[in-house]
C-alpha cells in the first residue's frame, strides 16, 4: 500500500506541475495579451511596453514561469485589477460554494444512480432497462443550460414552487440559509450527472452478475434478492468510486454552465465574468486551482478505491 | 438494397461461409434499429440543413427591422423572425450547417491527432510513453470548457478557431484510447514476427496498430462530434460563441434564452430540440458502431 501510495502521490504531482506549465504557456503565447486587455484600447505602445516592464512581461518565458512559481508557492495568484482584488482572496470566497454545489448534485445523483442502475441491470434488456436508458441520452444530449431553463421554467413559472435564482451570499452558511434556491442549481447538475453514473452501475452490474461466485452464491439456493443486494452489489460498485474522481473534470465544466445560467456565486461564474472582461489573473488563478482540485479529487477516489478493493493496490504495487 | 435484406434474414451459422469483419460489421449494425434511426435522423437534418436553403430562400445577411418577432406562418415565414428580422427557419439551416460542420470537423481533428499520438505512445513505450500519457493526465485535469473559455478569450471565435480550439484539446480521449490497443497490439505474435523480419516501428504502426484500434477509434469519433456540438453551444451560451451574422445552433438557443419570458417560444425550442436531435443521432450512431466492431461483445 504504500508503495502505491508514494507512486500515485508522484504521478498526481508531475501532473499539477505540467497543469502550472499548460496555463502559462496558453496565457502568454497567444496574441491579445494581458498589457492590451488591462490598458484597454486606447493604450499608446509605450504605455504598453512600460506596462510589459513593470509585470516583467518583457522577460523570457522560462524566467517569468519561474517567478510565476516562486509567487504561487508563497500563495500569491496575482491581483485582478477588474476586481480590486487578490486572485487568491477572490478564490477563496467562491471555492467553497463550489464545492458545495459539486457535492451536493454528486450526493443526488449517487443516491439516485445507484438503484437505477441496478435496476437495468436486473431488468436488463427489458422496459425499465430500455425506459432509463432512453431518459439517460435525452439527458445527456440536452445542453445543460437549455435543461436548466426547462426546470426554471417548470418550477419557477408554469409552476412556481422554486425560485429561479441562486442564493446569493459570501459564505455557504449563507448559501445554506436559502435552501430552496439551491434545489434548481443541484438538480439541474445532477441530472446529468445521474445518466452518466447510472450507466456505468449498471454495466458495472452485469459484469459482476456474470461472474463465477455469483452462479455459486445462486447454486447454493440463495434468494435473487440477496445475490443481487448482498454478493454483487459490493463488488458492482466499487469501480463507482474510480468514477467519481473520473467525472471530476466534467463536473466542474458543468458547474461553470449552471453557476452562469442560475447566477450562482461560484467558480464558474468568477471565471465566466473573467473571460468576458479578459481578466488574465483571474482566469490563470481559476485554472490552476481548479484542476488541482481535480486532481487532488482523482487522487483521492483512487486510494479510497485500493483501500476497499485489494486487488487494486497488489496489482499496483506489483508493477 | 437486396444484401441488406438478406443480411436480416435469418442466417445458418453452419452454411454460410465466414464473413468479412467489415461486411459483419455492417450487418450488426444494421440490426440495431436505433442505430439506423441515429443515421436516418444525421442525414435529416445534414439534407435539411444543406438542401433547404435551395428551395425555401431567405436572406441571412441583411437584417429587416421593419419585420422582428413575426409568429411563425406570419407573411411567408414558416416559423416567424427573430429580434432583428432573419427567418428564423432560414437561420436554423444556416446555423444547422456550422454547427454539423464545426462538430464533424472538430471530432475528426481530435481523432486524428489522438490516434496518432496514443499509437506512437502505446507502442514506442519508455519515455516517449511517459512523456505523452503524463501531457494527457495534466491535459484531463482542466476541465475542458475551462480551457476552452481561456482559449476563446484570447483569440476571437470563428468556426476554424473553433474547431482547432476543439479539436486540438479533444485528442486527449482517444489517445488513451490507442494507447491501451497499442499496449496490447504490440505483443501479440504478428506484429512482433513482422518486427524479427526487420519491419521498422512506423510499419507496426501504420499497418498494424492503427488498422486494428480503427474500430475502438470510429466509435469513438462518432460520440467526439456529439461533444463538440454541445462544446459549441456552452461556449456560444457563455458569450465567447461565434458572432453574428454567422449563425450556430448553440449561438440561436443561448440567444433564444433572452426569449423565455417574451412568449417568442419559435426562438427558443427550434435550436435547443434542433442541438437534442444531432447528438442524440451521434450517440446512437456511435452505440450501434460499437456493437459492429467489438467483436468481442458480439455474441453476447
Amino acid at each position: 500500500m504504500a508503495r502505491y501510495l508514494i507512486a500515485r502521490l508522484g504521478q498526481a504531482l508531475i501532473v499539477i506541475v505540467l497543469v502550472t506549465v499548460i496555463a502559462f504557456v496558453i496565457l502568454h503565447l497567444l496574441p491579445g495579451g494581458a498589457a492590451r486587455a488591462t490598458l484597454g484600447k486606447e493604450a499608446t505602445l509605450a504605455q504598453l511596453a512600460a506596462f510589459n516592464h513593470e509585470m516583467g512581461y518583457d522577460r523570457p518565458l522560462i524566467q517569468q514561469y519561474g517567478m510565476y512559481v516562486q509567487r504561487l508557492l508563497q500563495g500569491d495568484l496575482g491581483y485582478s485589477y477588474q476586481l480590486n482584488q487578490s486572485v487568491l482572496e477572490a478564490i477563496e470566497q467562491r471555492l467553497p460554494k463550489t464545492m458545495l454545489l459539486s457535492l451536493l448534485s454528486t450526493l443526488v445523483a449517487v443516491v439516485l444512480a445507484i438503484p437505477l442502475g441496478v435496476l437495468q441491470a436486473i431488468r436488463r434488456n427489458r422496459w425499465p432497462d430500455y425506459a432509463i436508458t432512453a431518459l439517460s441520452l435525452l439527458a445527456y444530449a440536452t445542453p445543460i443550460f437549455f435543461l436548466g431553463l426547462m426546470m426554471i421554467i417548470v418550477f419557477s413559472q408554469v409552476w412556481p414552487i422554486l425560485p429561479p435564482e441562486a442564493p446569493q451570499g459570501f459564505t455557504v452558511a449563507e448559501l445554506l440559509a436559502d435552501p430552496a434556491g439551491l434545489v434548481l442549481p443541484t438538480a439541474t447538475l445532477a441530472i446529468v450527472t445521474i445518466a452518466v453514473y447510472a450507466r456505468y452501475v449498471r454495466s458495472s452490474m452485469i459484469d459482476n452478475l456474470n461472474e463465477n461466485y455469483v452462479r455459486t452464491a445462486r447454486s447454493k439456493g440463495l434468494s435473487e434478492r440477496r445475490v443481487v443486494l448482498r454478493h454483487t452489489l459490493r463488488n458492482g460498485l466499487f469501480p463507482v468510486i474510480t468514477l467519481l474522481g473520473m467525472y471530476l473534470p466534467a463536473l466542474f465544466s458543468g458547474a461553470l454552465v449552471v453557476e452562469s445560467l442560475f447566477n450562482f456565486p461560484g467558480m464558474g461564474q468568477l471565471f465566466w465574468q473573467a473571460a468576458l472582461k479578459r481578466d488574465f489573473p483571474i482566469l490563470l488563478g481559476v485554472t490552476v486551482i481548479i484542476s488541482i482540485a481535480t486532481v487532488v479529487g482523482a487522487l483521492v477516489a483512487d486510494l479510497l478505491y485500493a483501500a476497499v478493493d485489494p486487488r487494486v493496490r497488489l496489482r499496483g504495487s506489483a508493477t | 438494397m437486396s444484401t441488406l435484406s438478406e443480411a436480416v434474414g435469418p442466417a445458418e451459422p453452419n452454411d454460410t461461409p465466414p464473413r468479412g469483419l467489415w461486411r459483419q460489421g455492417l450487418i450488426v449494425f444494421c440490426e440495431n434499429r436505433l442505430a439506423l434511426v441515429g443515421l436516418g435522423l444525421f442525414v435529416l437534418l445534414a439534407a435539411v440543413c444543406f438542401l433547404g436553403p435551395l428551395v425555401y430562400q431567405t436572406d441571412q445577411v441583411h437584417t429587416d427591422l421593419t419585420a422582428v418577432y413575426r409568429a411563425p406562418g406570419e407573411q411567408g415565414h414558416l416559423l416567424g423572425t427573430d429580434g432583428v428580422g432573419y427567418d428564423q427557419l432560414g437561420r436554423l439551416m444556416l446555423g444547422g450547417q456550422t454547427s454539423i460542420i464545426v462538430g464533424l470537423a472538430a471530432g475528426v481533428l481530435a481523432t486524428i491527432v489522438g490516434t496518432l499520438l496514443g499509437a506512437i505512445a502505446g507502442f514506442f513505450g519508455g519515455w516517449v510513453d511517459a512523456a505523452v500519457m503524463r501531457l494527457v493526465d495534466a491535459m484531463m485535469s482542466i476541465p475542458s470548457l475551462f480551457l476552452f473559455m481561456l482559449l476563446a478569450a484570447i483569440v476571437t471565435p470563428s468556426a476554424p478557431m473553433l474547431i482547432l480550439i476543439i479539436g486540438a484539446f479533444a485528442w486527449l480521449g482517444p489517445a488513451r484510447l490507442v494507447r491501451g490497443e497499442a499496449l496490447t497490439l504490440r505483443s501479440r505474435e504478428y506484429v512482433q514476427a513482422m518486427r524479427g523480419m526487420g519491419g521498422t516501428g512506423g510499419r507496426a504502426v501504420r499497418r498494424h496498430i492503427i488498422p486494428n484500434a480503427i474500430g475502438t477509434v470510429i466509435v469513438n469519433a462518432t460520440f467526439q462530434v456529439a461533444d463538440a456540438i454541445l462544446y459549441v453551444a456552452y461556449l456560444s451560451f457563455l458569450g465567447l460563441g461565434i458572432p453574428p451574422p454567422a449563425a450556430n445552433w448553440g449561438g440561436m438557443l443561448s440567444d433564444g434564452l433572452a426569449d423565455t419570458y417574451s412568449g417568442h417560444w419559435w426562438l427558443l425550442y427550434p435550436p435547443g430540440i434542433a442541438i437534442i436531435l444531432i447528438v442524440l443521432a451521434f450517440n446512437f450512431i456511435g452505440d450501434g458502431l460499437r456493437d459492429a466492431f467489438e467483436v468481442r461483445l458480439r455474441r453476447r
